[in-house]
């Protein structure tokens, strides 16, 4: 057998020792700080992306809730101008009816002052016509009666009416 | 895996039977590629950087390296290779074929630090550094963006941690990140260091990759629960009658896998230092500057080419351990008792330790 196929004892044992020390220092002082190292900063990089992805989730929530504030003041604002026009609406048919009310109360006691007036009037007339017929018929009996013939035309007259009657 | 495996042993046997006479006929003709080729993947005693002149006049420009060797007789002893040098003997012990004996033919255990066991040390050092800086990076960038460094290798990490460790192991995947990062930059940079010029052919070594192979087997072995071992001792859905021969399979498979481990990593990274080496060969073979070019497009080519094929083993060495750990932490799932019916539905929940 070639000498190269022949494992030396030597070798052998120089490649055990060195080869498990440097296994050794190498797993102490290097890759377990490497391997730390970058675990720790994959785990910081996947909570950072995490974190954006939950901020941007948050982001459309809030804008998603902005809008709905939005939409809900408009809903509010748009209810709360209808309403307001249905109670003026209602408060002006309501003043109109009381004006319009009030107006034909008006008119109702203008007219039976009216009518008060004029019967007081009527009445007045006719008291005054009365009085002035009887002044005037007076009168004229006074002047007639001064003449016997003619009073006794008259008495005729009446007593012809009385049979008549 | 399998072609690449052969083309090595073409080249083993081919080298290995072309050793033979060469060996003789080498002081003559003064260029033998086997043996060139073997010296290159192989390990040594002192680190060649170039030879100046040629044949006897030949100086090596080389760095000597220590020596550790353990007798049971004497105990342990250590000094500079330089020592050794030329044939020469130091302490009883001297260099044959680069191979470390004791003169009067003791048992000798050489624990040697070899040009492998030197790359080691500077990769290891290499990893420690780079490592610390990128972890560093971590720190001083916190909860910022990576820079410099740490970007380059961030991807990568990230890569093994998510591609590789939790699709194949799953939730339980954090305890063998470590194991794997380590597996995967070791192979990746050794890789790379052997294909600089004058560099050791570390992870192309079969011990190299045998350390790393019975690592993850134990690694398996010690995180398996009880389904790993009822898949083995009753498989789901096999028949009793075969039962035996499924068990012998899955047993072996339990070897077989990191075995492949080892050989896959071995047979890649030192077939490709191979083909390199045969191409770059080819120019003192024909003795013709005419043959550069030639040399030149196909050592650039399968260069470039065992740049891919570094990252690429590192890749397959931690994909499929990942796989082999998943197999062994897998919980049970509902699928094997619909293929087994109720009696393996029985048989998968004898616990088998």
């Amino acid at each position: 057998m070639p000498a190269f196929l022949n494992p030396e004892l030597g070798l052998i044992f120089w490649q055990l020792v060195i080869f498990l020390l440097v296994l050794f220092l190498l797993a102490k002082f290097a890759w377990r700080p490497i391997l730390l190292s970058l675990k720790e900063r994959e785990d910081t990089i996947d909570n950072a992306l995490r974190m954006a992805d939950q901020a941007k989730i948050e982001m459309q929530q809030l804008k998603a809730g902005n809008e709905k504030l939005l939409a809900d003041a408009r809903h509010e604002r748009d209810r709360m101008m209808q309403e307001a026009t249905v109670m003026a609406n209602q408060h002006r048919d309501a003043e109109k009816a009381r004006a319009t009310e009030e107006a034909n109360r008006i008119i109702t006691q203008a007219r039976e002052a009216i009518q008060q007036e004029k019967n007081a009037a009527l009445a007045e007339v006719k008291n005054t016509a009365a009085k002035l017929s009887v002044d005037i018929a007076e009168r004229i009996l006074r002047r007639e009666l001064a003449e016997p013939a003619a009073q006794t035309q008259l008495v005729d007259s009446y007593l012809k009416d009385v049979k008549l009657n | 895996m399998k072609r690449l495996l052969s083309i090595l042993l073409c080249f083993v046997s081919l080298s290995v039977f072309a050793n033979e006479p060469a060996a003789e006929a080498s002081k003559g003709e003064g260029f033998n590629p086997g043996e060139m080729i073997l010296e290159h993947i192989g390990d040594s005693h002192e680190w060649h950087l170039a030879t100046l002149g040629e044949g006897e006049h030949a100086t090596h420009v080389s760095v000597p390296l220590p020596i550790i060797a353990y007798q049971p007789t004497k105990g342990l002893s250590m000094f500079s290779g330089g020592q050794l040098a030329h044939g020469h003997s130091h302490n009883g012990l001297k260099l044959e074929h680069d191979k470390l004996v004791a003169e009067d033919g003791s048992k000798v255990y050489d624990f040697s630090i070899t040009k492998n066991t030197a790359s080691l040390l500077f990769s290891a050092a290499l990893m420690l550094f780079v490592f610390t800086a990128v972890a560093r990076g971590y720190k001083k960038n916190h909860g910022r963006a990576p820079s410099g460094l740490q970007s380059f290798f961030e991807p990568v990490i990230i890569f093994i941690r998510d591609e590789i460790a939790k699709k194949n192991i799953g939730p339980k995947y954090e305890r063998y990140m470590p194991y794997l990062l380590t597996a995967f930059f070791f192979i990746w940079f050794n890789n790379l260091l052997g294909l600089m010029p004058g560099a050791a052919n570390l992870s192309g070594n079969i011990a190299v990759t045998m350390v790393l192979a019975v690592l993850t087997l134990i690694i398996t072995l010690a995180s398996s629960n009880k389904n790993y071992w009822a898949h083995i001792f009753a498989t789901p859905g096999v028949p009793k009658p075969l039962l035996p021969i499924m068990i012998v399979v899955e047993f072996l498979g339990i070897f077989t896998k990191p075995f492949s481990l080892m050989i896959r990593l071995f047979a890649n990274i030192t077939a490709g230092h191979i083909v390199v080496l045969s191409f770059i060969s080819l120019v003192f073979i024909f003795k013709s500057w005419a043959v550069a070019p030639v040399t030149l497009a196909f050592g650039l080519f399968i260069n470039i080419l065992e740049l891919l094929v570094a990252i690429l083993q590192a890749f397959i060495f931690t994909l499929l351990t990942s796989m082999y750990i998943g197999g062994a932490v897998e919980e049970h799932h509902d699928a094997d008792f619909q293929i087994g019916g109720g009696d393996g539905a029985d048989q998968a929940h004898v616990p088998a330790h």
